[in-house]
């Protein structure tokens, strides 16, 4: 069969020309022969765009005669937006405009210059001191009445304050040794807002790290801490967060470990890239699991940004090196996390009962 | 616009029912109603009366052959999907021309229709070589394609309007000439 007939064969087909009989046939035909096949669905296809392209053209003609009888110049007239006469000044007459407001800030320059308007700044000399008169004036009444504050506030007048986190349940305290370093009398204050005397149980000035002891007689004991005190190392970038009293406020940071070590190759100390202040000095820095790590040490910021931490191993040191004769019962740190479970918000609400701010108070 | 054109807006369904039927009343009627609103988009954004009328059309073609096709599902007014469509198309022709500026000025609330004018340009497109195809064609076959393939008009007509001795002259002849328009038609990029 030649291009030509099958051709003519397949548009019969398609034109439904054929009978029952031959039409089961050439289905079969085209079952078994791929190349029929889509030589069917390809002729299809083509006559399908050609019937189609002339509907177009059809309906196009028919659309161009609606169009014939819209008065478009009216309607374009109607619908242009007409911008604002300013506007339609300005692009009309630009060039004159400039020129004309060029002139007169030329003239009124030189008026300005020739009537003397520059030379006259002496007034406003005078303005500024009497400012400044005024400013002392109101400095004087600041003072007096700082002063007047001064006089009337005795009840919580102590000198320095720093954080601290406690390490049993039976009241001791892990902070910074120059939180109380010269210290006449040191108290703690837990987030209820509840104050409590302690003791420095011992000190470790080396290390910068001091171990208190709640010994005030309404402390009733803290219950169960819920992190552990890590030995270990921890690694580079940890999650780390912290949570102490920066200006005697309660606040939690969070940042990341940025170096093993602090200054000048320093192997005591963390360097940590996280928010903190001089009042977190003694506070405690988690891992993102609630290990205590390290003690924050605000002391030796010198850079914006540039913080350190005690690492927690020295402060296991220090608790081992607490002299016996001054505990009145063994240390026994608590050995389970119970906090690594939970989201941040969750954690920090529970690790926020541990920590105190230490308030010093010293001649 | 006139007070009548604006009583004579038709509704949605009226439109769609209209087209389906093949009304050219009703077309005539939706031509109308809303070649104002494409006119105030187009000649406030960079264009003229005939760009207006140019995306118009193909609007009402978009929708004409959604409504045809039997899939148009109206989620919106009908108004608002030309206004999408013509703003789309629009945009479409400044970014080509290179006279977009960034931002366009709208009359109308839209709704993002990218994919049906994608469709649409595509067809577009095939039937733009099919034009130029048959252009290319000549006569006689030219007239041969349109009337057996466009106007289902029979052999023997056929046979009798170009004078063949024989309808067999005149298939073959149909033959030849259907290869060549497909010829033509593929050959373009």
């Amino acid at each position: 069969m030649s291009d030509n007939q099958l051709m003519d064969v397949i548009e019969r087909y398609l034109n439904g020309e054929m009978s029952q009989e031959e039409r089961m046939r050439f289905e079969l035909l085209r079952k078994e022969n791929n190349d029929v096949d889509q030589r069917v669905a390809e002729h299809q296809q083509f006559t399908g765009l050609l019937k189609q392209y002339a509907e177009r053209v059809e309906l196009e003609n028919r659309l161009n005669a609606i169009h014939q009888e819209i008065d478009v110049h009216t309607l374009k007239e109607n619908l242009m937006v007409h911008p604002a006469w300013i506007v339609q000044l300005w692009r009309n007459h630009h060039s004159k405009i400039s020129v004309a407001a060029s002139v007169a800030l030329f003239v009124v320059v030189s008026v300005m210059y020739l009537t003397g308007s520059f030379n006259n700044n002496n007034s406003k000399y005078v303005e500024l001191s009497n400012k400044i008169d005024k400013l002392n004036h109101s400095n004087e009444s600041i003072k007096s009445s700082i002063n007047d504050i001064k006089r009337s506030t005795h009840i919580d007048k102590y000198t320095g304050t720093g954080s601290g986190f406690a390490i049993t349940s039976g009241g001791l305290i892990a902070t910074n040794y120059h939180v109380v370093q010269g210290a006449d009398s040191v108290y703690v204050q837990n987030a209820d807002g509840r104050s409590f005397k302690a003791k420095v149980l011992s000190s470790d000035p080396q290390n910068d790290i001091a171990i208190l002891k709640i010994v005030d007689n309404s402390f009733e004991g803290l219950g169960t801490i819920p992190y552990t005190i890590r030995r270990g190392e921890s690694d580079l970038a940890e999650s780390i967060s912290t949570y102490g009293y920066p200006d005697g406020k309660p606040a939690y940071h969070n940042g990341y470990l940025s170096s093993n070590s602090g200054l000048k190759g320093d192997s005591l100390r963390y360097q940590i890239s996280i928010p903190i202040n001089y009042g977190n000095s003694g506070g405690p820095l988690w891992d993102s699991k609630g290990n205590v790590i390290g003690i924050t040490d605000s002391k030796q910021a010198q850079a914006e940004g540039e913080h350190f931490a005690i690492k927690s191993r020295y402060l296991l040191d220090a608790i081992r090196n607490i002299p016996a004769d001054s505990l009145d019962e063994k240390v026994v740190l608590n050995k389970k996390n119970t906090l690594s479970h939970l989201s941040d918000v969750q954690r920090v609400k529970k690790e926020k009962n541990y920590v105190f701010m230490v308030k010093v108070y010293a001649n | 616009m006139n007070k009548d054109l604006k009583d004579s807006m038709p509704t949605d369904n009226e439109v769609i029912l209209g087209i389906l039927n093949n009304s050219e009343s009703a077309l005539k009627r939706l031509y109308t109603a809303y070649f104002p609103m494409v006119l105030q988009l187009i000649i406030n954004n960079n264009g003229n009366e005939d760009d207006a009328k140019d995306i118009y059309q193909e609007a009402i073609i978009v929708l004409y052959n959604k409504v045809k096709a039997g899939n148009f599902e109206l989620s919106s007014k009908l108004k608002t999907y030309i206004y999408s469509i013509c703003r789309r198309l629009w945009l479409k022709r400044l970014t080509q021309l290179n006279r977009y500026g960034g931002d366009i000025r709208d009359f109308q609330e839209y709704l993002p229709v990218d994919d049906e004018v994608e469709v649409h340009s595509d067809r577009d497109i095939q039937f733009d070589k099919m034009e130029a195809a048959l252009q290319l064609l000549g006569e006689p076959c030219k007239t041969i394609m349109e009337d057996f393939y466009i106007y289902n008009r029979s052999m023997q007509e056929i046979c009798e309007r170009f004078g063949y001795t024989n309808t067999d002259n005149a298939k073959t002849q149909k033959y030849k000439c259907l290869q060549r328009l497909k010829k033509l038609f593929f050959q373009q990029k």
